[in-house]
């Protein structure tokens, strides 16, 4: 009797071991594919176009896609929860002019109250986030498509009260220097967007917060019952969200130097473009830092790809919409075709 | 008794008191507010969003979301402007962008029913790729040659009122999908079915195919969006109302449909789309620009939920210190 109870209960434990199996085994099947595109994309534009090649271009598509990437991992965060934060585009917008007129207002301030400013006001925009979906019970797809809109109106609110634009003139040096300087001739923007993806990524990896992210967004109720509190983590993960598209905004007023409203309209799509592609689990509790980045790349590549090919700019949006959708149909199909071997396997065993 | 009760209490009551209310403010914060000219502005602005909120509304209650029917307006509306340039016929070209529409439709049910992809993550994803096949077709131009006969239809009136053409159609097609919706066994299958899949499925109901046509209605009504949209700006171009799935969206859930799906009525969307179009007019007329008209329209939509959630819990923590209330006295 004891045994077969006992077996009872080791059934649905076997199962869901198995399922975080099954997860784990999808990203990294993932990320060595990304791997393989990538090297397939390098290979073959490589050999069309020899300038494609050069380290310089490889600076190129990096510098490109460090801001991209910074905000991808505050979207990996949110994601790995079960939700969604759609408004980062908003906020890094939002971030960056009002960081950027600071400096204009106030040139002789310290770089670093400046950035602190800026990240501050990212980490509020994010907590509102956090509050309206913990506390409120808002859906997270309804409450940042609202805050979308309403942190845009808010860049132009401040900027029609203000000045329209803040021109690279306007600005002092030392705030530009933060995207152009290089450390050991590496650019800082790539450096900074490194160690973010390392702190974070090994977060995620070791430490007991990263996990309960992870077990929050793979199995809600099995969380609830070990006593995980999702609304205190969710609420942490748009706060970091938030934090990041911060720190990410006040780099876009360095790197673009002209910022006006309408700056980083549209860069949730790209985001969630490159950290889906990455093998992020838009339905929570599987994904990688290191997916998220490959994700960023390989997009980044393939639009540099498409520049140095001269194939019309205007291919760039069709080309994310369509890597969305590619990256969704592998991911159903892996998980299907691992589910089967695992299965075949079992009963085998 | 407690039917009066319960309807005076319900959300449509509550839209309308919004609706009545926005009225009041409009007339009293400007004079040109209840004009006939102005209720034409009012109406004819929003009529594409509106014919759009009636496929969403039962996309949404069967749990799915359609986020990409402004991109879907976005191609339409360039294919028809190219076709036209192109020197073919205009009932070609609205043909084709209806087809194209369809198309789109079939394209995002497809993955969502035969794949079992997250419709969220797929509508996402068409949003960029058909916003993105717009410029591809037709770059950074716009075709705006179109004849007066076209153009009619979008800014026109019906002879002898003030009430636009495209207010007709909608009015034709919110009739349809109100009795389709309220008044057939097809509309409490769109209910059964958000509210548990399953259930709905063992009962008989073909869950995939329904939802497949339903991506293909939302496509079609897109592209006639676009149509309209194309002649009321006279103009085609691959920007066109960008951003609109949000309008969309918001009016759908303003009206009481539950985000999850399963309940929601189309009487309260139609009084929240007149309420956004309400709104949006008395801003247009105090001069402030549309980017900020969208922080209301934001703030509207995070409230419209927000508001009923509060509610609800100050309810409840209400309805708990009464029980408490009557436990302590019976000791």
């Amino acid at each position: 009797m004891t045994t077969t109870s006992r077996e009872v209960e080791q059934a649905p434990k076997r199962a869901q071991a198995s399922q975080a199996r099954l997860l784990s085994r999808v990203s990294r099947v993932r990320e060595l594919g990304l791997l393989i595109v990538l090297l397939l994309l390098i290979l073959v534009v490589g050999i069309q176009v020899p300038r494609f090649l050069s380290i310089d271009n490889f600076e190129q598509i990096l510098l490109s896609i460090a801001i991209l990437a910074i905000v991808g991992v505050g979207e990996t965060l949110v994601l790995l929860t079960r939700q969604v934060d759609l408004s980062v585009g908003s906020i890094v917008g939002l971030t960056a002019f009002v960081t950027a007129y600071f400096f204009k207002e106030l040139p002789g301030i310290n770089l670093v109250v400046g950035i602190l400013l800026g990240c501050g006001l990212g980490l509020a925009l994010g907590m509102v986030n956090g509050l309206l979906i913990s506390l409120g019970r808002v859906p997270a797809i309804v409450a940042t498509l609202g805050t979308l809109y309403v942190y845009r109106g808010l860049v132009f609110v401040f900027a029609s009260n203000t000045t329209l634009q803040v021109n690279a003139s306007d600005v002092p040096a030392s705030y530009l220097a933060l995207a152009t300087t290089q450390i050991l001739g590496i650019p800082t923007l790539i450096i900074i967007a490194l160690v973010i993806a390392v702190i974070v990524g090994y977060f995620l990896r070791a430490s007991r917060t990263g996990r309960q992210l992870y077990a929050v967004g793979s199995n809600p109720e099995a969380a609830a019952i070990i006593g995980l509190r999702a609304n205190r983590l969710t609420f942490g993960a748009f706060a970091a969200s938030g934090l990041l598209c911060g720190l990410a905004g006040v780099l876009w007023g360095a790197r673009f130097a002209t910022v006006d409203a309408t700056a980083a309209t549209g860069l949730e799509l790209q985001v969630i473009a490159a950290v889906v592609v990455g093998g992020v689990n838009i339905f929570g509790g599987s994904g990688t830092i290191l997916g998220a980045c490959l994700g960023a790349i390989v997009l980044g590549t393939l639009q540099n790809a498409l520049n140095i090919l001269n194939v019309s700019q205007f291919w760039l949006q069709a080309i994310d919409g369509a890597a969305i959708i590619a990256a969704v149909i592998l991911d159903a199909f892996i998980t299907r075709w691992l589910q089967r071997s695992l299965l075949v396997r079992r009963k085998r065993a | 008794m407690k039917r009066v009760r319960s309807l005076l209490f319900s959300w449509e009551a509550l839209l309308v008191i919004l609706l009545a209310t926005c009225c009041v403010l409009g007339s009293v914060l400007s004079p040109y507010f209840l004009t006939g000219f102005n209720f034409y502005a009012l109406t004819s602005n929003i009529m594409e969003i509106a014919i759009m909120a009636l496929p969403m509304t039962l996309i949404i209650i069967v749990g799915e979301i359609d986020l990409s029917v402004a991109s879907v307006l976005g191609l339409a509306s360039v294919v028809l402007g190219l076709i036209w340039q192109t020197g073919h016929p205009l009932w070609l070209a609205i043909g084709v962008a209806l087809l194209v529409g369809v198309l789109a439709g079939a394209l995002n049910g497809m993955l969502v029913t035969r794949l079992g992809l997250p419709s969220l993550v797929v509508t996402i994803g068409s949003l960029a790729l058909f916003r993105g096949l717009a410029y591809v077709v037709l770059g950074d131009q716009a075709v705006s040659n179109f004849p007066a006969a076209f153009t009619n239809l979008g800014f026109g009136t019906i002879p002898g009122s003030e009430i636009p053409w495209s207010g007709l159609i909608f009015a034709i097609l919110a009739l349809i999908f109100a009795v389709v919706l309220h008044f057939s066994s097809l509309g409490r299958q769109f209910y059964a079915m958000g509210n548990n899949k399953e259930a709905a499925r063992f009962t008989g109901i073909n869950v995939q195919r329904t939802k497949l046509i339903l991506f293909i209605v939302s496509g079609l009504l897109a592209a006639l969006a676009g149509i309209i949209f194309t002649a009321r700006v006279s103009s085609a171009r691959p920007d066109n109302a960008l951003g609109f799935e949000l309008d969309v969206v918001t009016v759908v859930l303003l009206g009481g449909i539950n985000i999850f799906g399963g309940s929601g009525s189309l009487l309260g969307v139609v009084l929240a789309i007149f309420i956004v179009a309400a709104i949006q007019n008395i801003l247009s007329l105090l001069n402030i620009s549309g980017d900020i008209q969208s922080l209301a329209i934001g703030l509207l939509l995070i409230l419209s939920v927000l508001g009923p959630n509060i509610a609800r819990r100050i309810q409840v923590a209400i309805a708990r210190r009464r029980l408490a209330a009557g436990s302590s006295r019976q000791v």
